[in-house]
């Protein structure tokens, strides 16, 4: 049931505290942290999603015009994977882990204790609005948290849903989730978290650290980058450019943040790339990829126009080499790649997050790793090559939340790899057991007992007792029973 | 025009692009110049620590030359398994694939360290972002300056001076610093000055570990065992509080909580401790610390000041402004509104709450804010289960105090307002690097239906797949399953 602050006209500061106590009240009474209201929990999500099939995929249609393929696939089903394996394997992430100890601490056991960090607040973006709201959420519940999720106001009809289903599945007094724009938001990063995780962009995510640290509130920020595609020769080329397109148009037709961003190949590869996606792009997608269902559509009209800015720039439009069609009312750009477009471009300075696929050409493939270098780091760096050195030095030298070889994007699909950022493409991660760790405290323990109490320890302070302290912390035993014969020097 | 503070930076920077500190021979060399840093110089660094601090040799040893030793020399152990990708496991469905985790340098770090262990704070963080790759700049506190001017003299005559730097200065230095991009900031202080660290942080989306404070009790229950245990618990608490710089620690013991029935014994034992350890009165007063500077002197004697809390001083009370020095002092059931119950005290002073029973400490601990360690003392296997699920600190400690410090495979670090982040043994190397996920697929075979146009066979295809139900899929392809 909703309470009622959910059902005020207006969510302002005042609301936002009383959801945080109420959620806090909760997590106090131990609520959460019980093993079988976390199962409980996990087992209602995928009823939720089970029976709500339809709904979700027309909800997806509604803001992205997403094909009911991605939406089954890469939201509902990934998201089913992840709440199935939390909990087959939540047995084993809730133990604690046993630690070693040393000589220095002997007779002592030592344990590292998982506990949840109490209240959590997810914030998540509009491309992916149930994948990005939910899998988080499996984590922090997984872990034994209260949580509040926030999704975005930029794809409402799932935020709306699941806001419904949420209520109307799983424990309101634990889990809330609160609808809003900018105000909303800006409320609830007011009050006080005791972990934060954020899905978007840089701007907002230095927003969302800064109010943090008001409260040294950790955080993860999942942010984005360009994430670059390096594109060797000898390889098969008609596999490489399926997978490029497969990552790029085929995930929410390039508003992904792990999609490609741009490609970087050799000058006298490129011709044949180009070949090869004006191909393949039109084996998936047909003559007239405007009218393909196959695509989601640009999510509205502010995005849209940013996008035609990055096209039409004078030195940018000229550059077109496939696509470029327009539909203004449907939210529609057609796939479009582009030869060579200037550095200083618009393009190539912004995360492109839509359907344009700059190609940038080099003379030998090792420069492309001092250009990928030159900017920030991306979340992602995809590289097509069948050369083992090339492969090295790509894997050394590209700083990237994750790099995929010989593929795009499905490294997210992998629940033993941490999915993250570095540098301007975030920082923390998730995904299978790293979603359990990242909503959890991992509480250090020491038991020691009362036996073998060292009079070294304590004052008064003697030479001797210097000897035995050196011997000791430096771990030999030969030293300690040197010390203790009196035959090294203080 | 560049400042000289902006051009070292740019100089650390460079040096990073170059690849200088990523090669493992590099990293070891560095330790290995640590180790023969501190061998070389524990006399200058006792000397610094009694000059800034008042400590003795033996304690110098035991919490800062020791630690630092031990801490290079595990590293230079185990770095090469450290430095080494981790297998991930992949599931059939993406065969052949090989998926790893590999950690790598996260650039240009900032650290941060306090003045209470200046050595241990500064060079242990340090040891951690060496031996994962990274260039540092590291900015000690000038609230200790014999130690501060030491490493700023000492460093580059040891360490690359191309990829190590060392930056005098205060509070005007640090907030300069904070202007700038990091790839890390590491920081050890208090929480006051913690949030101004991230918030600065955030402009840049630089990732913070923040080693911050908070009130460290130790419950105590071992009075009523045998004398010997409640004399060795005395021992442990009198060890734990004012062994460390004189209760100037973040994990020193903040206050004590034990039974009504049992406090007088307590403050017995602990007085007789006292004396022992550190002398008769203020006068003969010896091996222990004394306060930093005249502020922090200032302030721990007005936590006295309050009437309330005077009286209720049961040993000690004295201070020496001129020497800088405070006796132990107990406190018998201070009010608890009072601020000696309310910040952290930092300092020679203990307070002995009373309860009626002791499995009252666990609501009064969370009434508090989540402190960074809990001592508890006791032999009930119920109530140390009680402690760790319905508590929440950085660390707790059973039956000791201080020595978690010690252990290289416990995580070390904080936990709400005590801070967040981790480091200590491997920690430190994880705490400084970016752990980079990486696929490699082979070309084949390939998996037609990832790819549009979509059909009906695709979508059950997919869905079969994402549930790695094999057999499904065998059927499905063998046409014994309708779309």
């Amino acid at each position: 049931m909703a309470s009622e602050v959910e059902k005020k006209a207006v969510f302002d500061i005042d609301s936002a505290k009383e959801v945080v106590q109420e959620l806090r009240a909760s997590f106090v009474a131990g609520k959460t942290k019980d093993y079988e209201w976390r199962r409980t929990q996990l087992k209602a999500m995928l009823k939720m999603m089970d029976e709500n099939e339809p709904q979700i995929v027309a909800a997806l249609r509604d803001d992205l015009s997403k094909p009911e393929l991605e939406s089954s696939i890469y939201e509902i089903a990934m998201l089913k994977n992840s709440c199935k394996l939390a909990l087959k394997k939540m047995k084993h992430w809730v133990m604690p882990e046993k630690a070693k100890t040393s000589l220095a601490t002997f007779p002592s056991s030592a344990e590292i204790v998982s506990e949840p960090l109490g209240v959590v607040l997810v914030i998540s973006a509009w491309n992916y609005p149930l994948l990005l709201s939910l899998d988080p959420v499996i984590g922090a519940i997984a872990a034994g948290n209260a949580i509040v999720l926030k999704p975005s106001e930029i794809s409402p009809a799932t935020a709306s849903l699941l806001a419904k289903l949420v209520a109307n599945y799983m424990d309101s007094s634990c889990i809330k989730v609160v609808e809003g724009a900018v105000p909303e938001t800006t409320a609830l990063l007011e009050q006080k978290w005791d972990k934060i995780m954020y899905t978007g962009n840089g701007r907002i995510g230095r927003i969302v650290m800064a109010a943090a640290a008001k409260h040294l509130t950790p955080v993860v920020l999942e942010l984005g980058g360009k994430c670059p595609v390096i594109v060797d020769s000898g390889i098969n080329l008609q596999v490489a450019t399926r997978r490029i397109i497969a990552g790029k148009w085929g995930c929410n037709n390039g508003q992904a943040c792990i999609s490609p961003d741009y490609i970087i190949t050799t000058k006298d590869y490129a011709v044949e790339l180009v070949d090869s996606f004006k191909c393949e792009l039109e084996r998936f997608y047909g003559k007239n990829p405007l009218e393909s269902k196959d695509l989601s559509r640009v999510v509205n009209s502010n995005h849209f126009a940013r996008l035609l800015k990055l096209l039409d720039e004078d030195k940018v439009s000229s550059k077109i080499v496939y696509g470029g069609e327009r539909d203004k009312s449907n939210l529609k750009i057609a796939p479009t790649i582009l030869l060579d477009v200037p550095q200083d471009s618009l393009i190539m300075n912004e995360e492109i997050f839509g359907p344009l696929l700059p190609i940038i050409t080099i003379d030998k493939v090792e420069d492309s790793f001092d250009l990928i270098n030159s900017g920030t780091k991306p979340l992602a760096a995809y590289m097509f090559t069948n050369n083992k050195k090339l492969k090295e030095k790509f894997v050394e030298k590209v700083s990237a939340g994750g790099l995929v070889i010989n593929d795009t994007t499905v490294h997210l699909a992998e629940p033993t790899l941490p999915f993250g950022g570095v540098g301007d493409s975030g920082m923390g991660a998730y995904h299978g057991k790293f979603s359990f760790d990242t909503f959890s405290h991992k509480k250090a323990v020491l038991y020691r007992s009362f036996a073998g109490d060292a009079p070294l320890r304590y004052p008064p302070y003697t030479n001797g007792k210097l000897r035995l302290l050196k011997a000791l912390l430096g771990g030999s035993i030969l030293g300690i029973i040197r010390a203790l014969m009196g035959w090294s020097k203080a | 025009m560049l400042s000289s503070m902006e051009k070292s930076i740019a100089e650390l920077r460079e040096t990073f692009k170059n690849g200088g500190t990523k090669s493992i021979s590099w990293r070891k060399s560095q330790l290995k110049a640590l180790l023969q840093l501190i061998n070389q110089n524990e006399d200058s660094i006792f000397k610094a620590l009694d000059q800034d601090l008042g400590k003795s040799p033996v304690e110098s040893y035991r919490d800062e030359v020791g630690v630092l030793k031990k801490s290079v020399t595990y590293t230079l152990s185990c770095l090469e398994k450290w430095v080494a990708p981790k297998k991930a496991e992949v599931p059939l469905l993406f065969f052949p694939a090989k998926a790893e985790v590999m950690p790598q340098p996260l650039g240009v770090v900032l650290i941060f360290s306090s003045w209470n262990f200046p050595f241990t704070l500064a060079l242990d963080p340090l040891i951690g972002a060496i031996s994962a790759g990274n260039t540092v700049l590291l900015k000690p506190s000038d609230l200790a300056p014999a130690c501060m001017s030491f490493l700023v003299e000492t460093i580059p005559k040891y360490l690359d001076n191309k990829a190590v730097k060392v930056l005098a200065g205060g509070a005007d230095i640090g907030e300069r610093l904070l202007q700038l991009k990091w790839d890390k900031i590491f920081f050890t202080g208090s929480p006051r000055v913690g949030r101004l660290v991230m918030a600065a942080a955030a402009k840049h989306l630089t990732p913070v570990t923040l080693e911050l404070g908070g009130k460290s009790p130790a419950i105590v229950d071992t009075l009523s065992t045998t004398p010997s245990k409640a004399k060795v618990t005395a021992k442990r608490i009198v060890g734990g509080k004012w062994g460390p710089c004189t209760g100037q620690a973040c994990i020193a013991i903040d206050y004590v909580l034990v039974e009504e029935k049992l406090a007088s014994t307590l403050i017995e034992l602990l007085k007789k401790t006292i004396k022992r350890f550190y002398g008769e009165n203020i006068k003969s007063l010896k091996n222990i610390s004394r306060i930093v500077n005249k502020h922090q002197f200032q302030r721990l004697v007005n936590l006295l000041k309050d009437p309330n809390v005077a009286d209720s001083i049961v040993y000690g009370g004295s201070v020496d402004e001129e020497k800088l020095v405070i006796e132990p002092t107990i406190l018998l059931d201070p009010p608890l509104d009072s601020e000696i119950m309310s910040e952290e005290i930092f300092g020679p002073l203990l307070p002995i709450i009373t309860l009626k029973n002791i499995e009252e400490s666990i609501d009064f601990i969370n009434s508090k804010s989540n402190p960074l360690v809990i001592y508890a003392f006791t032999e009930d296997d119920t109530f140390k289960k009680r402690i760790l699920s319905e508590t929440s600190s950085g660390t707790v400690t059973f039956n000791d105090s201080m020595v978690q410090f010690l252990c290289d495979s416990l995580p070390f670090g904080g936990v709400g307002q005590s801070g967040f982040g981790r480091y200590h043994g491997k920690y430190s190397f994880d705490t400084f690097s970016h752990e980079k996920s990486i696929m490699h697929r082979g070309f084949y075979p390939e998996i037609e239906p990832r790819y549009p146009p979509w059909t009906d066979f695709k979508l059950l295809f997919l869905k079969l797949a994402y549930q790695f139900d094999y057999f499904g899929l065998i059927l499905l392809l063998l046409g014994f399953k309708r779309s």
